[in-house]
Parts: structure tokens; sequence; C-alpha cells
């Protein structure tokens, strides 16, 4: 049995790595997650996190590096670790012969529990995850939040200490993901510690207590969303967009007018603690945008202070 | 790539469905198309409101740690016995029509080939079989040869399911069975179906009139073997590709000439004397003798000769299940 | 997923057209001749009807392959069924009486069998799932070509196919001394004619199919048409009531076609095999087209 207590990390990556012949998907990152906590991995698609999800997952090994999860070490205690681990991938994968319910019954025989706990445990999580009305229904015709829901109450079937998700709501609509993020926050408050990956920054900003930055193989920053944004960005953020060609010629009229500037390719950005007055003062320069918008910075605008880069490519 | 290319049919598509009658596009290979429609938004009921109630009973460390059931690992034999019963589910479907089918199909092909032709055969080649008639030469040979093709179908869209298309084995894998098990897993019940088949291939056939002996019995065990000798290297190969297409090519140029040069609808001898030594090389031919030997209860006259296809077979089960098992394991353990 | 238990032991021309036509949005629909609106008259079909065809051949670039395997296909079957069995066999009662040896005998069937059920998956398998998979195939639908010039694009692309495959199988079938007279080149055109039949009648039952379960029904019927209809003994092995019944089934119309014109032996009789498939393919087309029409556009 593990010797995990309360006071260790639930999960403890040091100099982890993961390489596929020559190229490296994960490079020697360090993090920790602690019990009751909800983490994240955020970065742009091939940043590494999925690899690394497939190691905490015990279903990849390290190439380098320690990895223990509730204090076990994935490569002689892989099945033990898996069986306390509840796992939502990237793509449903559900098994589209079988109804709902069923989907969720031999999931549980997987963990070993006898048929009539399996039958127990699934009629309350198809009450959790409101899926009971379809529960003899074939998973084919199902809408895409409805089998995300499915696939997050099969992750449950075992009682896991921790929640593995894999970008949760890729290609939901958005009140699916809104009804997804409760389902989460439930969780979270029931002491369930979830680690996931996206690149959605407002489901970072949502559901995580705390997260790290991933780019190209790298951890490059960490911390709750708060903190990140005060460190690496400006409390407010000026977005000026300019008719075509006007932007690139700018140049030294922008000197001054802002903490940080950042060029995009369709509009101009201003970082700076009050948006207002950076506009005005941009308008008493005479700068003459099209339009001007101002908000709160986002995850978005520390990714972008980070890597040069933003989210989405 | 197109969306289209990679998505599979919609399940019981493949084998089930194909005409018996070996259309060219049929195995598998005609289906491409990508899912229909776009996904529904889905609004919450009513009262998606407090959890009051479902969220109460909800399953989570704190239940775990008020001493509930805690999930402990199966051992591998559990394991393998978990996969089957996935499968045993997942059939309970399709179970009927496919019964019926394996009735309704070896009948035709008996009351075709064996009484139809062997009509013909019997008055024109009434030595040819050692006494038996035809219909008695031909049904083992229908047997063997259906539980090969069978199983090349077992081996292959199953596991373009599991491993492709719908990724059920890496959804097991995050559980705490291993590759190991979700591979013998499927081969397991893979046997299971030949056995089910060819069981009811011996009663019709028996029904028929084309057993000779009660040593006909052990002609299902022999089906199973020839399955299986086909099975395990055919899931090692399908467990390496993205499509099936391959899968009509093996089928095209492997299957059917074993099928039609493996002693099944007439014997070795017929062929020209050079290619007849050919035949040690089908493993087809192994199975056809041994069923053979099983249904006219000849199986004592060389127990040598018994022994060699027996283990023929058996090893190119065994070799093949290992080659199954380690690219499973190579595809989920990546 | 279950497996059906048949063994399977007839031909199929070619080597099937993989997993579905590919990507290549559209391709042979924006040709020049997909101008005028869907209503347009009947004699626009076939140009446009062309460029189904076309879209289909540059999809599938690997049309040699067809033909290769409708030279090895055939020469497998007929080594094995003709002259292995044969051995045990010997002649057989041909058309006309006289007999045959049972290579020739068989050989047409086998073509016959082999145009009927490489146009019976066509217009199946790979039918259904353009209809209601393929995206591809249904956006061709947003563009001017009317759905009858679907239907006959489709069926003429399953022709092609099988109108190289028995090419094939006619030379192989030649070189192989099994035809008796200069009839037999004339089995090409009437093994396109049993495929158009059974290709007609196998889209209008796939435009009836609700799921891939349905697939089973087709067998239920091609296995006994392909067991039953005089292709492996002749019919005069039947008593006489079930010889009745069986002249009236389709494989046997297209394989008493071809044989007759294989082995030389033709008579008016031939004219109503050929009035016989015409008929069916047409009806088959017709009810394609009218529920085409009702499925796709509603």
């Amino acid at each position: 049995m593990s010797s995990h207590s309360p006071s260790l990390p639930l999960i403890h990556a040091r100099g982890l790595t993961k390489r596929f012949g020559t190229f490296t998907a994960v490079d020697a990152i360090d993090f920790d997650v602690a019990p009751g906590e909800a983490f994240g991995f955020l970065g742009p698609n091939g940043a590494g996190k999925t690899s690394t999800m497939r190691m905490v997952g015990c279903t990849s090994p390290a190439t380098a590096g320690t990895l223990r999860i509730l204090g076990m070490d994935p490569a002689t205690q892989g099945p033990e670790i898996r069986g306390r681990l509840g796992v939502v991938p990237q793509a449903d994968t559900l098994d589209e012969e079988l109804t709902v319910r069923e989907n969720l019954l031999i999931y549980g025989r997987y963990f070993g529990l006898s048929r009539a706990e399996c039958g127990r445990r699934a009629d309350e999580l198809l009450d959790f995850a409101q899926l009971t009305e379809r529960r003899n229904s074939r998973v084919e015709p199902l809408s895409g939040g409805m089998k995300r829901r499915l696939t997050i109450a099969r992750s449950l079937i075992n009682e896991p200490d921790v929640l593995l998700l894999d970008e949760p709501t890729t290609g939901l609509d958005p009140q699916a993901r809104h009804l997804l993020w409760d389902r989460l926050y439930r969780l979270k408050q029931r002491g369930v510690t979830l680690v996931l990956t996206t690149h959605y920054m407002d489901e970072a900003e949502q559901l995580c207590d705390r997260l790290v930055v991933m780019d190209k193989a790298k951890i490059a920053a960490e911390g709750s969303p708060r903190s990140l944004i005060e460190q690496y960005s400006t409390r407010e953020v000026a977005e000026l967009r300019f008719p075509v060609g006007v932007q690139e010629t700018l140049g030294d009229q922008l000197d001054g007018l802002a903490d940080r500037v950042e060029h995009l390719p369709d509009r101009l950005l201003l970082y700076a603690e009050d948006g207002e007055a950076v506009a005005v003062a941009a308008h008493d320069r005479g700068l003459r945008p099209e339009t001007v918008l101002v908000r709160r910075s986002t995850l978005e605008d520390v990714f972008l202070r980070l890597t040069g880069r933003s989210l989405v490519d | 790539m197109s969306a289209d290319l990679a998505e599979p049919p919609p399940p019981n598509a493949g084998p089930g469905a194909g005409p018996s009658v070996g259309p060219s596009a049929g195995p598998g290979a005609g289906p491409g198309g990508g899912l229909p429609g776009a996904d529904l938004a889905e609004p919450p009921p009513p009262n998606a409101g407090p959890g009051a109630g479902p969220g109460g009973g909800l399953p989570g460390p704190a239940a775990a740690h008020a001493g509930a059931v805690r999930p402990g690992v199966p051992s591998g034999l559990a394991s393998a016995a978990r996969v089957f019963e996935h499968r045993a589910y997942q059939y309970r479907r399709a179970f009927r029509g496919s019964l019926f089918g394996s009735f309704v199909n070896p009948a035709l092909f008996l009351m075709a080939m064996g009484l139809g032709l062997g009509g013909i055969v019997n008055a024109r080649s009434p030595g040819a079989f050692s006494g038996v008639t035809y219909l008695q030469f031909l049904a083992p040979g229908l047997l063997a040869g259906s539980a090969m093709q069978q199983a090349i179908f077992e081996s292959t869209f199953p596991v373009m399911y599991g491993l492709v298309w719908r990724r059920i084995f890496h959804a097991m894998y995050a559980t705490p069975i291993g590759p190991q098990a979700i591979a013998v897993g499927t081969l397991a019940w893979i046997a299971f179906r030949l056995a089910l088949v060819a069981a009811v291939f011996t009663i019709v056939a028996a029904l028929f009139g084309a057993l000779k002996s009660p040593l006909a019995l052990l002609g299902i065990p022999a089906a199973v073997i020839t399955g299986l000798a086909f099975a395990g290297g055919m899931g090692a190969f399908m467990a390496t590709q993205r499509t099936p297409d391959k899968f009509s090519a093996i089928f095209r140029w492997v299957i059917t000439p074993l099928f039609l040069f493996s002693g099944t609808f007439f014997p070795i001898s017929s062929l020209p004397a050079a290619l007849q030594p050919i035949a040690w090389l089908s493993p087809l031919w192994h199975g056809v003798e041994l069923t053979r030997g099983a249904t006219l209860g000849t199986l004592l006259d060389d127990p040598i000769l018994t022994l060699i296809h027996v283990a023929v077979l058996i090893g190119l089960a065994v070799g093949g299940g290992a080659l199954f098992v380690r690219n499973v394991r190579r595809k989920l353990a990546a | 997923m279950s497996a059906a238990a048949e063994p399977r032991i007839a031909p199929s021309p070619g080597p099937g057209p993989g997993p579905g036509p590919g990507p290549g949005p559209g391709h042979g629909a924006a040709g020049p001749g997909a101008g005028p609106r869907a209503n347009a008259g009947g004699g626009r079909s076939v140009p446009r009807a062309w460029h189904l065809i076309e879209r289909n051949l540059f999809v599938y670039r690997r049309t040699w392959t067809i033909i290769v395997s409708g030279f090895f296909e055939p020469l497998f079957y007929l080594v094995g069924i003709g002259y292995g069995l044969g051995r045990l066999v010997g002649d057989v009662t041909g058309p006309g009486g006289t007999p045959i040896p049972y290579a020739a005998f068989v050989a047409p069937a086998l073509l016959a069998t082999g145009a009927m059920n490489g146009a019976i998956a066509e217009s199946t398998f790979n039918f259904f799932f353009k209809l209601n998979y393929n995206r591809t195939f249904q956006s061709i639908l947003a563009t001017p070509l009317a759905v009858r010039d679907i239907a006959i694009g489709e069926l003429g692309w399953a022709l092609t196919r099988g109108g190289l495959y028995a090419i094939g199988f006619m030379a192989v079938i030649a070189v192989m001394g099994l035809v008796s007279s200069p009839l037999a080149i004339l089995a090409i055109p009437a093994a396109l004619l049993l495929g158009f039949a059974a290709g007609a009648v196998g889209m209008a039952a796939t435009s009836f199919m609700r799921s891939p379960q349905d697939f089973d029904l087709i067998n239920v019927f091609t296995l006994p048409l392909f067991l039953f209809s005089a292709t492996f003994y002749p019919i005069e092995t039947y008593p006489e009531a079930v010889r009745t019944i069986v002249t009236w089934t389709p494989l046997y119309q297209g394989v008493a076609l071809i044989r007759g014109l294989t082995v030389g032996v033709v008579g008016p009789e031939m004219l109503v095999h050929v009035a016989y498939l015409v008929v069916m393919g047409s009806i088959g087309l017709w009810i394609t087209a009218r529920r085409l029409d009702r499925v796709l556009l509603k």
C-alpha cells in the first residue's frame, strides 16, 4: 500500500522527461499537485501536455526523471495507481455497442468491482451526469456534451482520488461547457483532486487553483491564475485595431505609451494598469484606431508574454 | 487526412453484415463515411440546480476514507476474463441474428454443394473419397474453412475498433488491467466464438447426415485451433494498421487461395502432383485434415500425422498470439 | 463485434474501392457540364453523370490493381473449382444438352457471380455509407447534379469497375481454352448488363436501409442465389418444379445468358434473358431515383 500522507503531494514530478526516438515531447519538467486542488496544464497543441498526462496516468513509461503518484512509482505499481485514478481522455472512448448504463457497468468491472456494486454506482453516476433518462439508450445518438458527461461519469466509477482530464471541453458548445464545469466544480468541492490539460484560458481561469504554462515540452511558468496574471501582465489591456497597413507604420508614436506593447497580426495590445487612460493617451498622440477595446488581462496575455505566441494557433 | 476515411463504420457493420458470397468491397472495405450530423446542443434539464439529491450520493474520496469498498487490482486471469465479459455484453445485441446465420449458411452450402453437386460427384467418381460420399467429404472442409474466415474477421474489425476507431482498448488500459490481458481476453473471445459456430455447424452437418463417427465432436476443437492459428497473426498485423485497407488485400490474395486449395472441397490429390506438397504450407490444410479426420473417424489411423497437424496449428496459434500481445502492448503503452 | 459464420467461396471483381471515396471535394462535380439547374432535361444526365465516374476514377487511382485482380482472381477460382472439382465431376450437361467440361461449365457462372457480387457490394455497402456518412458525397449533392444523375453516375462507376474485371476474366478464360465460340466476346457486355441489373436493385434496396444491420438481409438473398442458380451444377439436377422456379431468378438469367455465349449455344431464349435483366435494372433505377428524391432532398 502507498505511504502517502495528507501533507505530501499527491503527484510529484522532478525532471520528468518523455522522448520518442529523437523527439522530446516532455523536457525535464518539475511539478507537484497537492491533494484536493484543481491543477492545470495550460498550453497550445503540441506543448507536451498529453504526453505528461499519459505518464501521470501510468500508460506511458517516463524516459527519465522521477514521478510519484499517491506515493507509488508507475514503473513498479502501475496497475495499483491506475486503480485509484479516473481518466477522461481527449477522445471519448465510449463503446458504441453498449448502452449508456452498460458502459459504466463494464468499466466498473475492470476495477474488480462486483456486478451489484457496479450497478449501484452506475445508477448514482448516471444521476450525477444527468443521464438517467438515457441510461438504456445507445451511445451513438447522444450529443457531444452528453457523451463527455458519460465519459466523466465512467471515470468516477472507481471513486478515484485523482481525476485526470485531457482537454475536457474541446469541441463542445458553450452550454455544454458550462454544464461540465459545474459538474467538475462539484467534484472539487467533494475533495476529488483534478488534474486537467487545456488550451482554453477561460477554462484554466475558471477551474484551476494552480496551473503551469507549458510550451514546447517545457514549463514556462507556474502559479495560480491570478498570480500569473499579476506577475506576467498588467491589470488591463487596451486593444487597438487599425485599418490595414497602418499598424506597421506607427513606430515611435508608441514609445512610452504603455508598460508594454505587443504587435499581433490584426491588432495592437497596450498593457497598463489603466487601460482607459492609455486609450485616451493614444488618441491624444494622434493615433486613430478603427476600434478600441479595454479589458482585463487574461492568461492568454500571460502566455503571449512568456512565449511570444498566442494559445490558439 | 479526411475525416471521412479515418472514421469507422458504425458498429456491427463489419463481418456480420458481409454477404457470404464474398463481395469485392464487402469485408470492411466498403464504408468510409464520417459521423453523421452535427452535435445538438443539449440544454440542461430544468432542475439542474443545487446538487442536493444527485450530488449527495456521489462517490468521492470522502466516502472512500469512510471505509467504503475499495476496488482492488484483478489478477491477470481475472483481467482477461473481464475483457471476455465485455465482449459478451457487446454480443448480446447481435447474437440472435448471428446464431441464425450460423445455422442457415452451412445448411445452404451443404444443400447446394453437398447434395446438389454431390449427386454428380458421387456418380462420376465413386471411389474418390475412400468410401464416403461427397457430402461427408465436404462438410469438414467447410467447417475448417469457415473457422478460418471467421477468425480472420474477428481479429480484424474488433482490433481496429479497439485500437483505432473507438479506442476501447485504450479505455481498458486506463484501468488496472494491462495490454496482455486485453490481447489474451480478445483471443479467448475469438476462441469462444469459433467454438460456438463450430458447434452449430456440427449440428447442421449431423442433421444432413454428413458426419460419420462419434469422433466428429472433436471437429469442434479442431476447428477452433484452425481458426486460432490465423487469429493471432492477423490480429498482430491489424494492430499495426490505421485503416482496414490491407485486410481486403489479405483476404483476396491469401485467404481465398488458401480456402480454394487446402482440400476443402476437393482432395489435394486432384491437383497436379507438383503442386501438392505446397499444401503442407497451408495452415488451413492442416486444419482441414484434422477436422476431416474427426468427422470421418480416421483421426487415429495415422497418429503421427494427426499430431503433426495439431502441433502446427497450436504452434501458429501460440506464436501468433504472442505477436498479438506484443503489438497491442506497443500500441497502448508507447 | 460479431461476425457471421459463412464460408466465402465466390469471386468478386477487383480489390474493392477501399474504404470509400476519399477527399477531393467535388472534383468531378465542378466540371463544365455541371452548369444548368437540377431539373434540366434528361438529355443532360449522361454527361453530368460522367463527372461522377470521373471523380471516382480520379480517386481510385489504383485502377490497375482492379485489372490485375481481374486476371488473378478468376485464375484462382477456375483452377480451384474448375479443375480441382472438375477432376471429380468430368463433363456435365451444358446449354443445349451437349456435354462440356466442368471448367467450361463453371467459368461463365463465376464471371456472372463476380459481376453480380461486385455490383451488389458497390451499390449496397459503399452506397449506403456514401449516402449516410460520407460528407464528400453529401457535398456533391449541394451542386447542381440532379438526384437522377447521381444514381446513374454511381451505377456507371460500378459498371466501369465491373467491365474492367470482366475483360480480365474473359481474357483468362479464353487463354485457358474454356470458350467454344467467338460469341464469347459478348459475354463482357452481358456481364455488364447483369451488373447493371444487380446494381440498380442493390441501390434501390440500400435507399430503404436505415442501419448497417440491414446488410445482413442482403446476404439472405445473395447467398441462395449464388448457390442455387445452376452455378455449380446444371439445372437439370433439379426436379421439374424446382427448375421452373429457379429459371425465374436473376442470377440464373445472367448465368444462362453468359454461359450460352461462351459455349456458343444461342437461341431466342437469350433475348428473354436480356429483356429480363433490362427490365429488372430499369425498375431498380426508377425506384432508386424516387427514393433518393425523398431521402436526400427532404
